[in-house]
């Protein structure tokens, strides 16, 4: 018999529990059956540095949250409406995050004595009445699924229990109608050299889905329509992804073989493991030694005229600076992708931040000015790096582009773009003339040098890091001539065409929000909410952060109030006020979590959003 | 196609004047690379120096080919990046004693176990030059230098036995002064498909002068490796394809032994890195289709 169906606008669910129990793979398999469900969704996955931390404790919590709605939505939520927590470690470190009466879905099996007391809880939360203000389902889920699998030959009993996570996915899938068959197939190919194992699987996950239809337990269902999204077909992707796919992009439009040098490192690896499986698209990846080989290689590679590429997070970026600043003497292309994480030193390395601004900006000795631009939601890391690779190529610099850990692993729907209407990125290499070869002599627009790449006969010449004469490029102590070349390099970053940076203005509104990288989505939300109700505020997120756009000025004194919230102690605030004597205010928090919406319309009240009256 | 001219030892020197010290054992190094290299029979175009800091570092400016000086100890890596992804290059690097097994000492151990197409110099003078005379990673316990007035405690590497360890391929030693011998090296290393590694004793007059006077003041008391025979009386016969006899022959001294050897040490064969990125390259499946790559996985059409 089927049961009532509610409508929803928008949900928010976090599953929760052990690092080994799949709860990435569950959250992440969820989120495709949403996708295809049509709705608009965002997601944070927010797991350890540890790869299995010791069951059942505090530190060893991996959450995933999803948030999906029936409208265009921009944060993966700020409080979960729904926690599924596996354990009482998930539930504890979760609960926090809950407004009262969200539903609770508890693995009551886990609540034994021990995994309690690991996870300090004194007394057991299913029995002494500390969660009656929510809604608590408390599900035998390990032994439903054992009890369920028992029948299935070839699989152990710890296998059995390990199928626990997909008796969660299909009782979620019930409770919020979602497609399934995307996750049958999903399984059925995942485990397809064992079939025992896909079996067991897919028995958990259809087990779980009539659990939802038959316990009384579960009194409703619930539906939340598809979102109205502008037209065309849809995809979900990851920063990482889309950041992977933006330089094989860029290779193309370019005609240039793109070259990737890097080092393992969190939350960057994944840009390597994804361009390591494109080498039909003449892709190399270069592992290499340490995170200074990585730069080191990608700059010999642009050296010889390919699009070089090195991919790292702030503790490896920072050990890149002296080849950065070769770059910058040779004015060779180079990409430098930092995908921020939570510092100092090895900080929390699966948590974001954005405070590694200045140092991309200054961390270099001597004059050494590098543009800098930053992507804002996971899809937008396709053409932030498209446009990274444009600058580096057409001005011979190094460019850095800054992503962070949220953009990285967070999804989202993608409209997947038409390749064919891409700018083509032109690229010229030097030819001999005749006349003498000078490698410093600068394009008049662009300030650009001549790319003169090995095997161009005729022009053989050397650069190197010592100061160079002017035009001809030969090492060159002269006072003079050092000061020119400093400022040379100097207006050739500040000269790169920078578009005029739109603001989302509201009339009658004499606050404005300046954002920029990957906090875009939660601020952008936080200035709806205020919107919404009645308060007037502009919004305006920066993609270039160097240059600044040339209307930047006139934008911040057009507003009596200007607050810059940012993930770190007030960088760009700093920048802003310098560069242009407003007294901006700051938002700045450092907690490893993206902003959340409702801090940032508070934060908006309180710097004096006038309320429409 | 008409032949090029062909090319002569004028042809590699590039118009900068040349600034190390009179009396530099680089200066006999250069003119034996620059009288070397129209041997290769490629395009100066085709031809690629780099370095990274130091007194040799300075070598590719003088150079007419393509060059890079480039940063302290990072030589390897960029020859690396470079050579990966043009592979129809001549890649050279010239490193020394400091720039090449102290501050850069991890690039130089990767790209020869790797077996990158680069032929790496390393010009061992047993000082820091440039810097005015500190003791080198290659410097003996003892020495006195400005930065240890009371003699050095550090020991020494073994630049061939720590080449050797990190599995290089080629492995060879010659002497600044010592024509024949150091061409005859370059000869093999240019022909060897791989990485190549030669140490250069080189005399470095101002801050460690006479360190190899025992060779370099008696041609007599210069003793060469050759594949099949016994070297100097040591009972050791040389083989370059086995790794022992290198090593142990690596390990003779002028001061221990009374004999030092110069010339190839190894010389084996094993697919280079280069070479197996391009083949990986050339196997891809794939046909390079970036519309289908963006548009991969689960999709849905919102209409």
């Amino acid at each position: 018999m089927a049961k009532p169906v509610v409508e929803l606008e928008s949900v928010v669910i976090r599953f929760a529990g052990d690092s080994g129990d799949g709860m990435q793979l569950t959250g992440g398999r969820f989120t495709s059956e949403t996708a295809l469900s049509g709705n608009d969704l965002a997601t944070f996955p927010d797991f350890p540095a540890e790869i299995r931390a010791p069951a059942g404790s505090l530190p060893g919590v991996s959450g995933f949250q999803l948030h999906f709605a029936d409208h265009d939505i921009l944060t993966p939520g700020d409080r979960p409406d729904v926690l599924v927590a596996m354990n009482p470690a998930a539930l504890k470190t979760n609960l926090r995050d809950l407004p009262k009466g969200a539903t609770l879905i508890l693995d009551t099996d886990a609540f034994t004595d021990r995994n309690l007391k690991k996870a300090g809880y004194e007394s057991n939360p299913l029995e002494d009445g500390s969660l009656e203000d929510y809604q608590l389902h408390a599900v035998p889920l390990t032994s439903l699924t054992v009890g369920a699998l028992k029948e299935i030959e070839g699989v152990t009993a710890r296998e059995a229990e390990r199928a626990k996570n997909m008796f969660a996915l299909g009782l979620m899938s019930w409770l919020y109608g979602r497609e399934t068959e995307s996750t049958t197939t999903f399984i059925s190919t995942k485990f397809a050299k064992r079939p025992e194992i896909a079996a067991a699987n897919l028995k958990a996950f259809n087990t779980g889905y009539h659990f939802g239809e038959t316990s009384e337990a579960f009194a409703v269902q619930y539906e939340v329509k598809p979102a109205k999204l502008p037209p065309g077909r849809y995809r979900q992707i990851t920063g990482n992804t889309a950041l992977s796919y933006g330089l094989i992009a860029a290779s193309k439009l370019s005609g240039l073989d793109l070259f990737l040098g890097a080092y393992p490192i969190t939350p960057a690896s994944s840009i390597l493991e994804e361009l390591a499986r494109h080498k039909a698209f003449g892709v190399r990846t270069f592992q290499a030694e340490d995170e200074i080989a990585a730069v080191g290689a990608a700059l010999g590679a642009s050296f010889g005229g390919g699009l070089g590429v090195t991919t790292s997070a702030g503790p490896g970026v920072v050990l890149k600076s002296e080849t950065v600043g070769l770059g910058v003497t040779l004015e060779l292309p180079l990409v430098i992708i930092d995908v921020q994480r939570a510092g100092p030193s090895t900080g929390m390395p699966t948590k974001p931040e954005q405070a590694d601004l200045l140092m991309v900006l200054f961390g270099r000795n001597g004059e050494s000015p590098v543009p800098v631009l930053a992507a804002s939601t996971p899809g937008d890391c396709f053409f932030a790096a498209i446009e990274a690779a444009r600058i580096a190529l057409t001005y011979r610099t190094p460019v850095y582009l800054l992503s962070d850990a949220y953009l990285a692993n967070g999804t989202e729907p993608w409209l997947i773009p038409d390749i064919g209407t891409l700018e083509p990125i032109h690229v010229e290499f030097a030819e001999a003339s005749g006349a003498e070869f000078l490698p410093y002599k600068r394009d008049p627009e662009t300030l650009a040098r001549p790319w003169a790449i090995p095997g161009t006969p005729g022009l053989e010449h050397r650069i190197g890091g010592l100061e160079k004469q002017n035009e001809t490029g030969n090492v060159a102590y002269d006072p003079e001539n050092h000061d020119l070349m400093t400022q040379l390099r100097a207006q050739k970053v500040a000269g790169i065409s920078v578009p005029d940076q739109p603001v989302d203005h509201q009339e009658g509104a004499d606050v404005l929000v300046l954002s920029w990288g990957g906090t875009y989505g939660p601020v952008h939300a936080g200035v709806r909410r205020v919107r919404s109700s009645g308060g007037k505020v502009a919004h305006a997120h920066l993609r270039w952060l160097s240059p600044f756009p040339a209307n930047l000025g006139d934008v911040l004194r057009s507003y009596d109030k200007v607050l810059v919230p940012e993930m770190n102690s007030g960088q760009l605030l700093q920048l802003i006020r310098a560069r242009y004597l407003v007294d901006a205010v700051g938002y700045n928090r450092v907690t490893g979590k993206p902003f959340k919406a409702g801090e940032i319309a508070d934060a908006i009240q309180t710097a004096g959003a006038s309320d429409g009256g | 196609m008409a032949a090029e001219p062909k090319l002569t030892l004028k042809d590699f020197k590039s118009d900068q004047e040349v600034r190390w010290c009179p009396g530099c054992g680089d200066y006999a190094i250069l003119a034996a690379v620059q009288a070397f290299m129209p041997e290769l029979g490629i395009p100066r175009e085709n031809i690629v120096f780099i370095s990274g800091i130091g007194c040799a570092a300075r070598f590719p400016y003088y150079m007419q080919t393509y060059g890079m000086h480039s940063i302290h100890g990072r030589a390897p890596a960029i020859a690396t990046g470079l050579a990966v992804s043009r592979p129809d290059l001549s890649v050279w690097v010239v490193t020394g004693d400091g720039d090449a097994l102290s501050i850069g000492g991890n690039h130089l151990i990767h790209a020869l176990r790797r077996n990158v197409d680069v032929k790496i110099l390393m010009f061992n003078n047993r000082i820091y030059g440039l810097t005015k005379g500190q003791y080198s990673p290659t410097s003996g316990q003892g020495k006195v230098t400005g930065s240890t007035p009371m003699g050095s405690v550090d020991y020494p590497f073994n630049p061939l036995a720590l080449a050797l360890g990190a599995g290089a391929t080629f492995v060879a030693r010659a002497l600044d002064i010592d024509k024949p011998g150091l061409t005859n090296v370059l000869r093999r290393a240019a022909a060897h498909e791989g990485a190549a590694f030669v140490e250069v004793f080189q005399n470095c007059n101002i801050y460690n002068d006479g360190e190899f006077d025992y060779i370099r003041e008696d041609k007599e008391a210069r003793t060469y490796l050759e594949q099949g025979a016994e070297f100097a009386s040591t009972g050791i016969t040389h083989d370059e394809s086995d790794f022992a006899t290198a090593f142990a022959l690596a390990q003779l001294t002028w001061e221990k032994d009374g004999a030092i050897p110069l010339g190839v040490f190894r010389d084996v064969q094993r697919d280079s890195y280069d070479e197996l990125v391009q083949a990986q390259l050339r196997n891809a499946k794939g046909d390079g289709d970036l519309q289908a790559l963006v548009g991969s996985g689960d999709t849905w059409t919102i209409s």
